[in-house]
């Protein structure tokens, strides 16, 4: 695979590939997500402050940890309000681990209030035989969605967390996308309008994950294009060239 | 279902992988990036990377072939060796390690492990037990050694695997000194004494000869991963036929992906 210019000079015209913001609030490993969004095609933009978001397509919310000194750090680059108000405006979004757990009302792990976009708690993942959940688990949808085109139904991604996102009401079960069973089964996958989160890490699950966030960008590039989500022209999901 | 790991280990000295019994006789194996992108076209669940020259002075250097090795290879990447600090444990994973194994620093000061913990959540936290076993008593024992098994520290391998869990290690990397570079097979013993407790995962290293040693690491160890080194650099067996044993045996194993 041939690298990718992260440090794009200013200036540089349009060149027709999807923005991805990916926020960075010290919250782990950004080398291998950026590198991945790269690879499937997608402008990677490092977003530290409300800024960047002003200048992107999609946001991409990665992070592994607790919730607490995440909503802190976040809070200090001043990017909670720019990120709740890129969700209410049906702007694409894809949050990986914390990313996802960050979505729901708070968390069980230190009671950290979150963005309560999706109702529901942050929660230990129950009777696990080992904890953390680390390595290739099945993850099985609920339904289909265009986030999985031309992945095998129960394929395998690559988890590293104790906690996963419980949502509650209709709101939130009607947003359960796939499940994965670790003990008991936990929700793995979320969808409301435009948001999908991933409980797993797909710029670490190999074909599949590099397939997923292919998907994601054709997803996004067709709500950017204003030509709605549900309706996103898709290809076999293949990779080109990868 | 979790699947059961099988992880290829490169020992790295001065930027290049080497081969051969851990700490002497050192030969020259490749490009780590290249080695590690080949393993994870083959399957493998995951990369473990340890530089075992350490030197502080050539910390950049690992710190580069970190990067590269991370945006080639898209499966997950554990990096150690010479590790003292929260802001060395920083330094890696920001160049795109996802997990970090600790070992001598954290014999020496037991509070790195929950420090380290506290700061990147304990799932980045591997804290590797190099064990050796003891006299000849009818109870087998191990105690840990450090600096690349040149020092004898005395404290109980069991013990101590129980302790680093405690303090925040989201994953034990256990070697048998006795059995590294032998290929005469997993301690089995050793990982059944310390996989029955603790909860976090337990990566069996040292002895691998062979896919049944991978078997048994799992069915009598209670190993949630299987590391070995020199029988895949030297493609004495390939990931492919390990795992096939291993789901012949009817553990649950991730399959190898058609080739793109």
């Amino acid at each position: 695979m041939t690298s990718v210019d992260f440090e794009r000079p200013v200036g540089q015209p349009d060149d027709g590939r999807l923005r991805v913001a990916v926020v960075d609030y010290g919250a782990g490993n950004l080398v291998s997500i950026e590198q991945a969004l790269s690879t499937v095609g997608a402008r990677v933009v490092i977003a530290r402050d409300g800024g960047a978001l002003d200048e992107s397509d999609a946001l991409v919310v990665p992070g592994v940890g607790a919730a607490a000194p995440a909503m802190e750090r976040l809070g200090r680059r001043g990017l909670v309000r720019p990120i709740l108000d890129w969700i209410n405006s049906g702007r694409p979004y894809l949050g990986i681990c914390l990313g996802l757990q960050l979505l729901f009302e708070m968390s069980d792990e230190d009671g950290a209030d979150t963005l309560g976009v999706l109702r529901g708690r942050t929660v230990r993942l129950e009777d696990a035989p080992t904890l953390p959940h680390i390595g290739w688990n099945q993850v099985e949808r609920t339904r289909d969605h265009v986030l999985f085109s031309g992945i095998a139904p129960a394929a395998d991604f690559y988890f590293v967390h104790s906690y996963a996102g419980r949502p509650e009401g209709v709101t939130g079960e009607a947003a359960i996308l796939a499940t994965t069973t670790h003990g008991r089964p936990f929700v793995s996958a979320i969808d409301h309008d435009t948001v999908l989160g991933v409980q797993f890490h797909p710029e670490r699950s190999s074909g599949d994950g590099l397939r997923l966030l292919a998907n994601f960008v054709r997803w996004a590039t067709a709500i950017a294009a204003g030509q709605g989500a549900r309706y996103a022209p898709l290809g076999a999901g293949g990779l080109g060239g990868a | 279902m979790l699947r059961r790991r099988v992880i290829p280990c490169l020992d790295v000295a001065d930027g290049r992988v080497v081969k051969g019994t851990r700490f002497v006789d050192l030969v020259d194996e490749g490009d780590p990036p290249e080695l590690a992108d080949r393993y994870a076209r083959e399957g493998a669940d995951e990369i473990v990377f340890l530089d075992i020259t350490a030197a502080p002075e050539r910390r950049g250097t690992l710190l580069e072939i970190v990067e590269r090795t991370a945006r080639r290879a898209f499966i997950p990447l554990t990096v150690g060796g010479g590790v003292r600090t929260v802001k060395e444990m920083r330094d890696v994973l920001r160049a795109g390690a996802d997990k970090v194994s600790l070992n001598t620093a954290a014999v020496a000061d037991p509070t790195l492990i929950s420090r380290c913990a506290g700061r990147f959540g304990r799932q980045a936290v591997v804290v590797a037990i190099d064990a050796r076993r003891t006299g000849g008593g009818a109870e087998p024992g191990w105690e840990v050694l450090v600096r690349g098994g040149r020092g004898v520290t005395g404290i109980d391998a069991v013990a101590w695997a129980e302790r680093a869990a405690d303090l925040g290690a989201g994953e034990l990397l256990v070697t048998s000194i006795d059995r590294d570079g032998t290929q005469s097979g997993f301690d089995t013993e050793l990982l059944k004494a310390i996989t029955s407790r603790v909860s976090v995962p337990v990566i069996a290293s040292g002895g691998a000869s062979g896919p049944a040693d991978f078997v048994a690491a799992v069915r009598d160890g209670g190993a949630d991963a299987v590391l070995a080194a020199s029988i895949f650099h030297r493609r004495i067996h390939s990931i492919a036929s390990v795992k096939a044993a291993m789901a012949a045996a009817g553990l649950a194993v991730r399959p190898v992906e058609e080739a793109a």
